[in-house]
C-alpha cells in the first residue's frame, strides 16, 4: 500500500515534464525564471489546450524564441505579454487580464460567494427565530397531552 | 412554486449557454488585428530572391494576402479557389510562403499553377508572428488605408470566397 502511494506521488512529480527543450543561456536566474513563467503562462494556438512550454508546435518554438530574444533584449515580462496579445489576442494568455470584458470573470466567484451567504444567513436566522404559537392552540394541545396521561 | 421553477429556469439557461458553445468553432480565434494597421514586412522575393516587396509597395490599393505554404495540405485545397480570386483581376493576391524552402514552394506553384501576383517568403515565420499567423493557410484583406479588414482562417472556400471575401473587396474597391 505505501509502495503504491508512493507510486503515484512520484508519478504525479513527473506528470508536467517539459517538451520545451531549447537550450537557452539566460543572463541572470531571474531572466529564466521570468521566461519559465512565460512559457507555462501563453498558450499555443495550434494545439489549444497546452502551452508553449508543452508544446511541440512549429510556432510554439518560435514563440519561445521570440519570447527568449525579448527577455534577452531587456523587455519586461508584461511587454512579453502585450507583443503576444497584440498578435495573437486574449486567448493567448492561461490568466486572462483584468480588464472590462473579464471583471465578470475575475469577480464573479466572488460574488456568487456574497450571494450564497446572504442566503445561507437569511435561511439561518429564519430558523432560529422563536416559533410563534398561537395561545389557543398551546392549550388545546396540552389538554390532549393531558388526556393520553390520564387514559394509561 | 418558485422552488421548483428556479432550477428549471437555471437548467434552461445553461443549456442554451452550452449548446451556443457547442457551435462555436474553437479553432477559429478572432484576430486582434482587424481594423488596425498591416503590419509592415519588406522580404525577399520568391520567384528572384534579390528583389524585396514590403508592404509599402502596397499602399494605396486594396490587396489580398495569402499565407501558404508547400507542405500544408489544406492549401492545395485552397488553391483552385485563391486561383479564382486572382483570375477575377479585382485585387493583386500576394502570397506569403510560410517557414517553406524556396525549392520546395517554387515547385509547388510550378506543379498547381501560380496564382500569386508576387510570393515572398517568410523563412524563419518572423512575419507570421507579427501577423499573428498561427494555422496555414490564412487570408488577410488589407484595405487602400493600409488596415487589415479581414481575417480568414484555415482554407478559403469557394463558398467563402462568394459570400464574404468577395462582398468586402467589391466595397473596399468601390
Amino acid at each position: 500500500m505505501k509502495r503504491l502511494v508512493l507510486l503515484l506521488i512520484f508519478g504525479l512529480w513527473v506528470a508536467p515534464l517539459q517538451a520545451a527543450i531549447e537550450a537557452y543561456q539566460f543572463d541572470s536566474p531571474e531572466m529564466e525564471a521570468d521566461y519559465n513563467q512565460l512559457i507555462d503562462e501563453l498558450r499555443c494556438l495550434v494545439c489549444q489546450n497546452q502551452n508553449l512550454s508543452g508544446s511541440d508546435a512549429d510556432l510554439a518554438r518560435d514563440l519561445r524564441r521570440e519570447t527568449y530574444q525579448m527577455l534577452q533584449q531587456g523587455k519586461s515580462q508584461q511587454e512579453v505579454v502585450d507583443f503576444m496579445v497584440a498578435r495573437y489576442g486574449d486567448f493567448v494568455l492561461y490568466r486572462p487580464q483584468f480588464q472590462s470584458n473579464t471583471y465578470l470573470l475575475w469577480l464573479g466567484p466572488f460574488l456568487l460567494l456574497v450571494l450564497v451567504l446572504y442566503l445561507v444567513v437569511r435561511r439561518l436566522r429564519a430558523a432560529d427565530k422563536p416559533v410563534e404559537v398561537d395561545a389557543g392552540a398551546m392549550a388545546e394541545a396540552k389538554q390532549l397531552l393531558e388526556d393520553n396521561e390520564s387514559h394509561k | 412554486m418558485i422552488r421548483f421553477a428556479l432550477p428549471l429556469v437555471v437548467f434552461v439557461l445553461m443549456v442554451g449557454l452550452l449548446g451556443y458553445g457547442l457551435r462555436l468553432d474553437p479553432k477559429k480565434v478572432p484576430s486582434p488585428l482587424i481594423d488596425k494597421p498591416a503590419p509592415a514586412f519588406s522580404l525577399s522575393m520568391l520567384a528572384s530572391p534579390s528583389r524585396q516587396l514590403s508592404t509599402e509597395d502596397m499602399k494605396g490599393q486594396v490587396w489580398v494576402l495569402n499565407v501558404w505554404a508547400s507542405w500544408c495540405v489544406s492549401c492545395r485545397a485552397e488553391h483552385e479557389v485563391i486561383t479564382a480570386l486572382a483570375n477575377r483581376n479585382l485585387v493583386t493576391v500576394v502570397g506569403l510562403n510560410y517557414k517553406d524552402e524556396p525549392a520546395d514552394a517554387t515547385r509547388w506553384l510550378e506543379q498547381f499553377g501560380n496564382p500569386y501576383a508576387t510570393s515572398v517568403m517568410d523563412q524563419d515565420g518572423r512575419v507570421g508572428i507579427d501577423w499573428g499567423v498561427y494555422g496555414v493557410p490564412e487570408t488577410f484583406v488589407i484595405g487602400a488605408d493600409g488596415m487589415i479588414k479581414y481575417k480568414h482562417i484555415g482554407p478559403v472556400t469557394h463558398e467563402s470566397l462568394e459570400q464574404t471575401i468577395l462582398p468586402i473587396l467589391k466595397e473596399l474597391k468601390s
